[in-house]
């Protein structure tokens, strides 16, 4: 399958911490990819190196073939690669429509549509329907539609999660990265809110990297991780074989895998 | 719908003024153009307030656009109130444009000191300025409009039916912005400036953008204080006028771009009968009315409207 996502030899240091060493990963379109690690492993650095918010001290990140390294995060998500966040960041005094009614806007704007002198309702570049009509799609999609004219600041915490990354899918993205997807929900809602979410965005077609501290989590919904240690990609392999590698398992996964091997285990007795 | 309300509201209010003004008297004329310029400024404040910014020097605008009028009398004979209107306007919004690149970085009680330290920066340079009349001023041409002169009973009215033509059309190319995706983001910005970056725009961009169009309006604002009181002095550029353009925004409320019109008109109302009343404390009374606003309106006048719609 096409490489649409190419970072190459990325290194950071801020000061005395080495947040990236030799990072490199070639992400394949329409792929599911898991990013694993400890805190400080190098995890959201690497994230925030391909959004732009971070520049890395040598190295390069290509998406589609060109050179994205200098971008800033606006243009970074102009060209299709939006994020969503660890703590949601939304409009928190808009309610959830006007939300998705900001970010819709800028999508129209950045196309050069619905300016001042611009009339009637135009659809939206790549949903090809109005404004109006793909923020109900994108948030029925993500059953927010209940939610609708609620005041962000007032919802709860798994639907903001929720609102968080619908939000990223306004600007139709060509790679959607989420920040802990699954932090802050609980255990029993984490399954439904990843498998709600998985569908809306493979709806959509976006390859997916998703920063996940829940082994359970990874297994099921990535075909390939990337496991992280001290700024080092130190595993790069479908969850199967990455989450019993014998240094995945001493420095990222711990005692995790031998609570699911011991369940698994139980469940075939 | 809300744009089509905006529009019914300012056409009335217009034809009340222009069918009301021969019978109102010279001194609430006089008033009400006033409050028509100090709105068009709060106005402008109000659209930088919605995205969390203060702008404590709206005043240099202000100033420039009166300045821009008493220029173009003195040194090249221009009366023409509605040229001095555009004028004031594109000048303010030819130095806010270059100014906007310094300000637009800057948020919070940054944001608002260095637009209070621009503007002292004007008032310093118009006070030793002798060719603008230094600490006196100037005097301002009688108001002409299209090269008529209108008779000493008349120009008060004509001033006023001029001036709210040019802020009628001014309101509803604001309100047009505030409909638009740029003008709606102005509460994104003030919620969430990480947010709308990562959304895929600039929010020092939005941001510049804002204090250009609110220079202009001052612009217009400033030219039409000008024109209506015959005189200009540096005291237009000082921080208390300033000051008195943010209580008026505070006392309107931002929720609609007539409000700043209505906040200017009761500000107006309440200095003029604060001063008949008690010329050493009016101070005292408008601080009371601010704070009764702060108290019981926390979104302004305004919100009288608003709440009796959602009640």
């Amino acid at each position: 399958m096409a490489v649409v996502l190419d970072a190459r030899e990325l290194n950071k240091r801020f000061g005395a911490v080495t947040a990236a060493t030799g990072v490199s990963a070639a992400i394949e379109q329409d792929s599911v990819v898991g990013l694993i690690g400890t805190n400080g492993a190098g995890k959201t650095t690497f994230i925030n190196m391909i959004t732009g918010y971070i520049k890395p001290d040598t190295g390069s990140i290509h998406f589609r073939g060109r050179d994205i390294t200098a971008l800033s995060p606006r243009e970074v998500t102009r060209i299709g690669i939006c994020r969503s966040f660890q703590i949601p960041q939304l409009y928190s005094s808009l309610t959830v429509m006007e939300n998705m009614m900001v970010g819709l806007g800028v999508v129209l704007r950045n196309a050069g549509l619905g300016g001042f002198f611009s009339r009637g309702r135009p659809n939206v570049p790549g949903h090809d329907a109005p404004a109006e009509e793909v923020a109900e799609r994108i948030l029925t999609r993500f059953g927010l539609s209940d939610y609708r004219n609620k005041n962000a600041q007032v919802l709860p915490g798994g639907v903001r999660k929720l609102l968080d990354i619908a939000l990223t899918m306004v600007a139709k993205p060509t790679i959607l990265l989420l920040d802990e997807p699954t932090s802050g929900v609980s255990a029993e809602e984490k399954f439904g809110m990843m498998d709600m979410v998985m569908a809306a965005v493979k709806a959509e077609g976006a390859t997916v990297l998703f920063v996940e501290h829940d082994m359970e989590v990874v297994s099921r919904f990535a075909q390939r991780v990337l496991a992280f240690y001290d700024g080092r990609i130190i595993a790069d392999a479908p969850p199967e074989i990455a989450l019993r590698d014998p240094e995945v398992k001493r420095y990222v996964v711990g005692g995790e895998l031998h609570r699911m091997d011991e369940q698994q285990g139980a469940s075939n007795a | 719908m809300k744009g089509d309300r905006t529009l019914i509201i300012l056409g009335v209010v217009l034809l009340a003024v222009v069918g009301a003004g021969p019978l109102l008297p010279q001194w609430a004329l006089f008033l009400l153009t006033i409050a028509i310029a100090k709105g068009l400024v709060a106005q402008g404040l109000m659209l930088q307030l919605r995205a969390g910014l203060v702008s404590f020097g709206q005043a240099l605008y202000y100033c420039i656009g009166a300045y821009t009028a008493g220029i173009l009398g003195r040194f090249f004979g221009i009366s023409d109130m509605l040229l001095e209107m555009l004028c004031g306007a594109a000048v303010a919004a030819f130095i806010a444009f270059i100014l906007g690149f310094l300000l637009a970085r800057y948020r919070g009680i940054f944001y608002g000191l260095l637009s209070l330290a621009l503007s002292m920066i004007l008032y310093g340079l118009l006070v030793k300025s002798e060719a603008l009349g230094s600490t006196d001023g100037i005097n301002i041409l009688p108001s002409t409009v299209f090269g008529i002169k209108p008779s000493q009973e008349s120009v008060r009215h004509v001033v006023l039916v001029a001036g709210c033509a040019v802020a009628f059309l001014a309101t509803l190319l604001v309100n047009r912005y505030l409909n638009t995706p740029l003008g709606q983001l102005a509460a994104a910005i003030k919620d969430n400036e990480i947010r709308v970056e990562y959304m895929g725009t600039s929010v020092r961009e939005a941001i510049h953008v804002k204090y250009v169009i609110a220079a202009a309006l001052s612009g217009i604002g400033g030219a039409l204080a000008a024109t209506t009181v015959g005189h200009i002095d540096p005291d237009m550029a000082y921080w208390t006028t300033s000051g008195e353009f943010i209580f008026i925004t505070i006392l309107a409320g931002t929720k609609s771009v007539v409000a700043p019109f209505l906040g200017a008109m009761i500000f107006g109302i309440i200095h003029t009968v604060a001063f008949d009343v008690s010329p050493n404390t009016w101070q005292m009374t408008l601080g009371i009315a601010l704070l009764l606003v702060i108290l019981f309106l926390p979104e302004g006048l305004w919100s009288l409207f608003t709440r009796r719609k959602a009640a």
